[in-house]
Parts: C-alpha cells; structure tokens; sequence
C-alpha cells in the first residue's frame, strides 16, 4: 500500500501526515501539488493546514491544482482518498464530498483533544449503505481549526444519515464548532472518499497523545486492498 | 546647522548625533542618507543606551554554535543537530494594532530563525497588558492572541508555551515577545556575513510597499503619547502564506548549498540588512532600487530602503548560481530579484539605475552610532502605586479563590485553545501539563524543553533579585521535566532609559541577568532590547523576559504538573523561603512596595538537579514549581489538573519561620512541589506535607487553613474565559 | 476591459456568527436599529470578457452552496 500525500503552497501537516501513513500501513510519500501524475499510489491523503493561505475560502483554490484532478480519477477508480481538515475543505470544494465546512461557530480557532464517535462500522466502507449503526467505537483525535463547522442543507443531511455516509460525530457535549448534527466527518456515496475534520496523524504516538488516529488510516488502507 | 532643516529631530536624531553623521560624511546626508541613518542610529536598531551593559553577559559555552551578533542562537543538542532560538519584541506596533503587531511579531522571530537554516519547530509568547476591567486591555488581548494564532497556525509551528499578565503598568504599553525554537544540523547553519566581492545580492520574498515606513524610529525610540491613530499607516501587514513559501525556499535553497549568506528584513528592512551584512563581513555593497519588485509604483528610493513590508529575506550568491537561485524561488511561488553586488568600497550605495542616490560608508551607518552611558539613580521607594481589590478581612479560603481567579495567575486556556500546539508531532507536553514545553527530537534521540518566564512586578519590588528570579524560574521550569539547561535567550522590555530611575533599573536587571547565567553557566545565546516603553502615567514595569532552553534524554520520561493518584505522598523540595514582598497577594491587597529577599542561587541550582535527575529516573508522579499565588496555588493547581483534592499540613515551613500567610500565599525562588511514593520522596530530601486524595483542597496553616472544594477551586481557576469574552472584546 | 465588483454573501439561513456578532456589539457602541447585519467578501476586479464573469462566480469565487453573489459593473 503506497499512500500519496499532497503538498500545496501553504500545506502544515502534510509531513505529519506522511509519518503517520507509514506507521499504520506501509510506504507513503508527498505528491506536489502541480503533478498531474500521482505516480502511482494506492490512495491518496489530502492533509491539513492552510493551503493558498484559504484565501477566497478554505480550499477553493486547492481544489483546481492538476493534483486535484488526478485525485478525482483515482476517487472515481475507488481508490482510498482521506482529507483531513483543510483536505475535507478541498475534497468538499471540488464535489468529492457533500456539504461545506463554515467559519466556527465561536469565530476562535480552536486546538483541542476531543472524542470522536464512529457512526457505523469502518470496515463495511466497501459496502455503500451496509455500515448501520450497530455499535459505536470512541477516538480521541485532536481536532485544530478555524473553519470546522460542517453544512449541507437538512435534506442533504437527512440523505448523508439514511446512506449511513456520515463517518464521524463529536461525542455530546464535544462539538467544538457548531457542526451540523454534531458532524465530524463523512464519507462519499461509494464510501472510499472520508473527509474529517479532526487530525488522526496527530494521534498516532504516546509520546504526543493518543494512538486512535491509527484507526482512521488502516480503514482507508482496507479500502485499496 | 540650519535650524529650519531640522528634519533630522523628527526622525528621531539628536543635533549631536546629526553632527556626528556630518563629520563622518564629510558632507550633510541627502533625503536617502538622513532617512538610513534615522533608522540604524535608532535605538530599536542600535541599542545605544544598551550595548554597554549588553557587554557584560555571559555568551559562551561548549555547546554554543552561534552567539550574540547572528539572527538568532544557537547550542548543540547532539548527533551533530544544534536548536536555535531567540526571542523578540514586538510592542509599540501592537499596543497600536495589536493583531497585525503580534502576527508580525512572530513573522519576524521566525526569520531570524530559518535565515540561519533552522527549521522552526515551536513558537512561545510572552504577553502583558493593563487589567481586564479596561476596554482597550481585553482589546489588546483579543487581538494579540488571534494575531499569533493567525500567523503561527497558519505557517504550520505549534505554540506550545508561553504567559500573559496583567497589571496597571502595560495599561497604555503592552508587550508582546515571541520566541521562535529552530531545529538544524550544525554544520548546515549559515551566518549572515556577505561575502565574496562581485558576489550577487538577491532580494526574496514579497514585494515592498510602503508598510512600517519610518516604523523602527518613529514607533520604537520614542515613548507613545496622544496621536497614535496616525501611527497607524505605520503598522507593518504579515501574510502567513508568504512566510511559509519564503520559509520552504530558503531551507531548500540552503540544503542546496546555493546561498554564501542569508539575512532576513525586519526593523528598517532593506537598510539593516544590507548594512549589517555589509558590516559583519568587512565588505561593500552596491543596491539598485530600481530593481526592487514594489507593490506602489512611485516609490522613492528613500521609501524602498527603510520599507517594513513583511516577509522578505536577504541572500548574497555567486553569480553562477543566481539563476537557480531564482528558479528555486520561482517553484515556491515567491518573488525574488537581483537587486545588487558586494563590493570592496566599504560604502553602502544606494543606486536608482545608473544614478548613485546615496552613498555611506558600512562602518559609519552600522557601528557608528554614539553608545550612551546611563545615569542611573534609585528611585525614591515604590513608583508604581497600588489598587486593592480585595477586601479587608477576607478568609484564606477567598483569598485563595481571588488568586486563584486572577488573570495573571489563572488557566490561560481560553488563549492557548487558540493556538495549534501539535503541528509537526513533535510536542510530548502541551500548554499547561507541565511547567515546560517538552518537543522530542526523533532525530537526535533525545528532546528539549523551553520555558519563558518573568514577572516585571517583582523586578520593580527589586531589579536586581527579581531578574536573578526570572532565570531561576526557567531553570526550574526546565528542571520539573527533566532538562538540563543549554542555553538563554531575552528581551529586555523597560522604560525611557534616558530617565535615571529607569537606567537604574535597567543596569541593575542586566547585572543580575549576567551573575545568575554565569552561576548556573547558562550562555546567552542572543536576545533583544525594547526601550522607551512608557505612556503619560509613568513606565511599564521593568521586565526582562528570559526564554530558556533545555534538554532531556528521553521524552518518555517526563512528570507533568497535575497529581496522579489518590495516595500518593506530596512534598516540598528545595530552598523556598517565601515572604508577601512582590506577591500577587499584596497586589491584591494594594501593599507592593520595593524590597525582595536576595534567592539562594545555589541552593536552587541544587535543587534543579536533584528534581532533574529524580524525573528523569521515573521517581516522581508529578512535579511543579512554586510560583505565582504561593504554595496554597500550586497545591490547587495540582489538585485541578488531576481532578482530585488533597490534604496537607505546611507545618514545615511554619517550622522554617515562616508566617501561615507567607507558607500559603508567600511567593519566592526555591520551591518544588513534588507527589510520588512517599519512601521516593524523603530519599530525595524533600518534606512530606501530606497526600493526595479526596474532592476538597485542604490546606492546614496554623490559623489561617483552607478547606475548599475542588469545583469551586476550577471555576475559579478557569474563569478567564468568561471574564475576556463578557463585556465583548 | 470591464472593471467590475463582486459582492458575495452567506446564504440565508445559514448560521453567520460574524454578522450576529457585529449586530450584537452596535448598541454599546451607540447604533440603535440596525438588525440583519451579514458579513461577506467583496471582489473587485477588471475583465477582458464580461460575460464570463458568472461563471467565474459560480466556480471559485463564491461557493454556490454556501454563498450567493452579486456582480456589479462598474
């Protein structure tokens, strides 16, 4: 399994990113934003930070690199694609992901541990619609943004729950920015595109917090195989 | 001289200094010439009133690879890796916009770090303001915490440390100081020296406009006085997204070897830059304005080169390599240009295309600043006066609770929320988990840990023993995860030093800073001088701020500050004698007044390696050093961060002399409160004061003991929040 | 060439923090009456061929989910 991990002027935690791919499952390297190539990975993360300096809006820029496009054939293809916060704007903004990620509600930047539930089961990602909600699993994930409060209109939303596509929801009384319905990350229809606020590479070592971000990237590494 | 020609006064320079410039000349400055001058003969740029004194402190070690003089400091930390780290001021552009003032402050601490090819891996700060019941304090606040979050979350560095206090002297002068820590391998540093005569000079960055101009003499040598809205235009703009394209390029063009020397622009941009380049390499250089990619189009030449526009960096390269150069840059999306040569003329010359616009010789513009000696005199007792807020008779329990509540002394969570404090996966302790930042070094093995510390009121009770204070809270700081200091970095933020109450200050404070380094054999490595930080009621409180850094072997071993578990022992080490002098609680009760005991230096060196080498053996629960508020406070903020009360008796420091209030709410160097195994803590020499456990904070001192229930401890403790966003910023 | 200006909103409906913050700070600092306060981005701009301008709108400068726009020639 090699995971690409796209590098756009402005990327942060693309680095982090990388390291964290490796850990959980095998080989990972940066993709420059301008290769139209993906050189032939396995899956793709789109990583956090403040690519073009979310000028315009979060992501709106981002999403036309020729990276991008690469992106959306290898999401077309069913291969994995993980975006994580400042990805989830992206993957949003180029259509890859339902809904829009809206200024929090607190207007504060926010860095802050917080515990994630699992809507459904991960590992029924192959399985459009087949990931009810039986039993849900707790991730302690720090979660760091400005921009995190997740939208869609409530039929929209209403749709994303019956499709068992919401992925993520902040545990009650966790939501640090207004989400809609406490929402922390979906995924697409076909379910191999996941986008979530919340950093799960930086919770991949005791040493600096939590290791349950490990979770998050061997369920989409399940996605490739 | 014609006295209608003054200009030279309102740029700042006295009829003497003029003179002087004249003499070295041989001829008056034109308009390019008079405005350089202004500026590198300011006090922000020259530290004439400073540079003596600066003279006296300590700057070298074994593990020092760059000192004093460079962009930043720089010490050793093993596998051949060395930490670099400086801390600079940024206050008078953010006492007048104080988002775009501290945004660019750590724009700036930033350069300095990665122009000597470290990469930044941690941002701390250090903020004062006025009281929160004023307006334009909360304002300030507001402002300074989302400038450094914009800027430092966006550039991807985690702040993982730093402190705010409050009191009436900032009112009108705030500080913010930011510490930027960088990460390199040793022999990849470079200096800033141009060298290499016929040697291309290469502007980066972006473009330049009109930001600052005039900003370094106008804002930072003289006091603020009314008319500050129209210093305004002056405030440079940063742009976080440049910085980190500029950042990306400079370490690539680094790592390529295809720079000779790298420079970043800060205060008097284009001027100091060139100039100091020109200076510490004994060469010459030839700089064409016209070739400078601006933002405005009708930029005079004296504009260009004194222009603060943020986020630029100076670069001397070989002329085979200048298109790579430029082609590196190109990749980043970051400007760049040719904008000159070194040469062997020992002049700074300013060109506009074929004609010379100004011509000075480097040493006369760089070195030849008069440096003033201060006339210090001790002020008659205590200037700054006092407020009580606490009513007379209050109980221990309200006094504990009202310190506890106290924005100085309170959880500063509603700030560092603000802040990403884990980009780069190097951060083993976040703000307010332990008494100093712990980041790990996979590369060398091993981790370092940063503390910044000072408190300007204790300085004010006494210059000299409260800065011996402030780097002894660092050591001790770094001591409770297990660090063994390397090296010190300060800014040094006091008011007109031309006043004789504020030199005395001011040379007692640099005293103490060079004999408490050189006991503990703490090199500084580099630092910073902010004078003339003084509004209509008086000046701020002298307060060196000092940033130390340190290190520790293994990450895996590092005690935090809250308790661990029910039972476990709760000791006091070390040499605490604490008296009311200086306290928060006499500030409270409205009693400051001059007078600090002198700390026992060595008593608390010792005291660090003992509680170093103990954490570092796994032999403690917790650790954390005795500070703000007394022992009553650590106690509490002990029991609030675990979630479970204690029970202890301060017998033990009764039994040393002490008062019961001064064993509670007594502040000084010297105190350690410890928890672990009781056996563990004896054999360490420190002295049970009893145990952790139960839901309430029970503090026995003679006749004034605390019982106080643990929520109403943290509502307390965590009312900062409320108290910023209330009356809306 | 067309100089023109783009103003771009938060859809109604949608949750505008900025906008309610502004609103609610006006009658401390002295504004009674003004309610309905939304904050938004403007766009100025000059263009060879006006009649791309919408669909520029609709693909990068504003997001036709979240906002709504308005162009203005000048």
């Amino acid at each position: 399994m090699i995971w690409g991990v796209l590098q756009f002027p402005g990327s942060c935690d693309e680095r982090d990113a990388v390291h964290a791919c490796r850990l959980a499952s095998g080989e990972a390297r940066l993709v420059w934003h301008e290769d139209r190539d993906l050189g032939g990975v396995d899956g793709v993360v789109v990583p956090g930070g403040f690519s073009y300096g979310d000028y315009l809006r979060a992501g709106a820029i981002a999403r036309f690199s020729p990276a991008m496009e690469a992106v959306a054939e290898l999401a077309a293809a069913g291969g994995p694609v993980l975006g994580i916060c400042n990805g989830f704007q992206v993957l949003c903004e180029a259509g890859l992901l339902p809904g829009a990620l809206l200024l929090n509600e607190s207007m504060r930047f926010v860095c802050r541990q917080v515990e994630l539930v699992e809507a459904g089961s991960i590992v029924d990602l192959t399985t459009p619609g087949g990931g009810q909600v039986n039993q849900s699993t707790s991730l302690s994930i720090p979660a760091k943004h400005g921009e995190g409060r997740y939208y869609a209109p409530e039929e929209e939303l209403d749709r994303l729950e019956a499709n068992g596509q919401v992925a993520y929801r902040y545990a009650p009384g966790q939501n640090p920015n207004g989400s809609a319905r406490d929402i922390a990350g979906v995924r697409s229809e076909a379910g191999n595109v996941l986008g979530l606020m919340p950093h799960p590479e930086h919770a991949v070592d005791p040493l600096t917090g939590s290791t349950d971000g490990l979770r998050v990237f061997e369920a989409m590494a399940a996605v490739a195989a | 001289m014609n006295v209608e020609t003054a200009k030279h006064r309102e740029l700042g320079l006295t009829d003497s200094e003029f003179e002087l410039i004249v003499e070295k000349m041989g001829r008056e400055p034109n308009t390019v010439e008079l405005a350089m001058f202004s500026l590198l003969w300011s006090e922000h740029c020259a530290y004439k009133h400073s540079r003596k004194l600066l003279g006296k402190l300590p700057t070298e070690g074994e593990r020092v690879v760059m000192g004093p003089g460079e962009n930043a400091g720089a010490v050793a930390v093993g596998s051949g890796y060395a930490v670099a780290f400086k801390v600079e001021s940024h206050n008078h552009p953010s006492a007048v916009e104080p988002f775009q003032g501290a945004a660019t402050g750590v724009g700036g601490i930033l350069r300095d770090v990665f122009a000597i090819g470290a990469r930044p891996i941690a941002i701390l700060d250090s903020l004062r303001f006025g009281e929160l019941d004023s307006l334009r304090s909360r304002h300030l606040l507001d402002g300074a915490v989302r400038g450094i979050g914009h800027y430092g979350n966006s550039i991807g560095v985690p702040n993982v440390g730093g402190e705010i206090y409050f009191e009436a002297p900032y009112e009108h002068n705030c500080l913010v100081n930011a510490m930027c820590i960088g990460l390199a391998k040793s022999d990849d540093m470079v200096r800033a020296a141009a060298a290499g005569v016929g040697n291309a000079v290469v502007l980066m960055g972006a473009s330049t406009g009109r930001d600052g101009i005039g900003g370094a003499s106008v804002l930072a040598s003289a006091e603020l006085g009314e008319g500050d809205e129209a210093k305004r235009p002056t405030v440079q703009i940063g742009d976080p997204f440049e910085e980190s394209k500029v950042l990306e390029c400079c370490l690539e063009l680094l790592a390529k070897g295809l720079l000779v020397s790298l420079q970043d622009l800060g205060a008097a941009g284009l001027t100091s830059s060139a100039g100091e380049m020109a200076s510490a390499g004994g060469v010459g250089i030839d700089l064409d304005v016209a070739k400078v990619p601006l933002r405005e189009a009708d930029m005079e030449p004296f504009e260009i080169m004194v222009s603060e526009s943020q986020e630029r960096m100076l670069a001397v390269v070989e002329p085979a390599r200048v298109a790579e150069v430029l082609a590196v840059c190109e990749k980043w999306q970051t400007g760049s240009a040719e904008i000159g040569v070194v040469t062997d003329s020992g002049q700074v010359r300013i060109l506009r295309g074929e004609e010379v616009v100004g011509e000075m010789p480097v040493e006369a513009l760089v070195d030849g600043c008069p440096l003033y000696d201060l006339e210090p005199a001790e002020p008659a007792g205590w200037i700054y006066g006092n407020r009580a807020t606490l009513a007379a008779g209050a109980s221990a329990e309200d006094e504990l609770l009202a310190l506890l509540a106290a924005p100085s002394i309170a959880s500063k969570r509603w700030a560092f929320e603000q802040y990403d404090s884990v980009v780069g996966s190097r951060t083993v302790r976040r703000p307010e988990s332990a008494d100093a930042a712990v980041l790990q070094l996979p590369e060398c093995g091993n981790a370092i840990a940063v503390s910044i510390d000072g408190n300007g009121r204790r300085v004010a009770c006494d210059p000299y023993a409260g800065t011996v204070e402030a780097v002894l809270e660092c050591a001790q700081n770094l001591a409770c995860v297990g660090a063994e200091p390397l090296g010190l970095t300060n800014c040094l933020n006091f008011g007109n030093p031309e006043k004789p109450g504020t030199a005395w200050q001011l040379e007692r404070s640099v005293s103490a800073l060079a004999d408490a380094c050189t006991a503990l054999g703490v090199p500084v490595v580099g630092g910073n001088v902010s004078l003339y930080n003084e509004g209509p009621e008086g000046p701020i409180y002298p307060t060196p701020v000092v940033g130390m850094v340190g290190e520790l072997p293994d990450p895996g071993q590092v005690a935090g500050s809250a308790f661990v578990a029910a039972g476990d022992a709760v000791a006091l080490l070390g040499p605490f004698s604490p008296t009311m002098a200086g306290s928060e609680l006499a500030k409270q009760r409205g009693e400051l007044d001059v007078g600090l005991p002198q700390p026992d230096v060595a008593g608390v060196a010792a005291a660090c390696a003992t509680v170093r080498d103990a954490v570092r053996a796994g032999k403690l629960a917790c650790v954390h050093d005795v500070s703000d508020g007394g022992l009553a406070c650590a106690l509490a903020e002990c029991s609030i961060g675990a979630g479970v009360g204690c029970r202890v008796d301060l017998q033990p420091l009764r039994d040393r002399g002490c008062s019961p209030e001064e064993a509670l709410f007594g502040e000084g160097s010297g105190g350690f409160l410890l928890s672990g195994e009781r056996g563990a803590l004896e054999a360490l020499g420190a002295v049970i004061l009893g145990a952790v456990g139960g839901t309430t904070i029970e503090i026995a001192a003679g006749d004034r003991s605390i019982v106080v229930g643990l929520g109403t401890a943290e509502s307390a403790w965590r009312s900062l929040a409320e108290l910023v966003e209330s009356a809306g910023a | 060439m067309a100089k023109a200006r783009v103003l771009i909103r938060p859809k109604e409906g949608i949750l505008d923090p900025q906008g309610k913050a502004v609103e609610r700070a006006l009658p401390a600092l002295g504004f009674e009456g003004i309610g309905h306060v939304h904050v938004g981005r403007m766009v100025e701009l000059e263009a060879e061929d006006p009649e791309r301008l919408a669909e520029l709108c609709e693909k990068l400068l504003a997001n036709p989910l979240i906002e709504d726009y308005e162009i203005q020639t000048l």
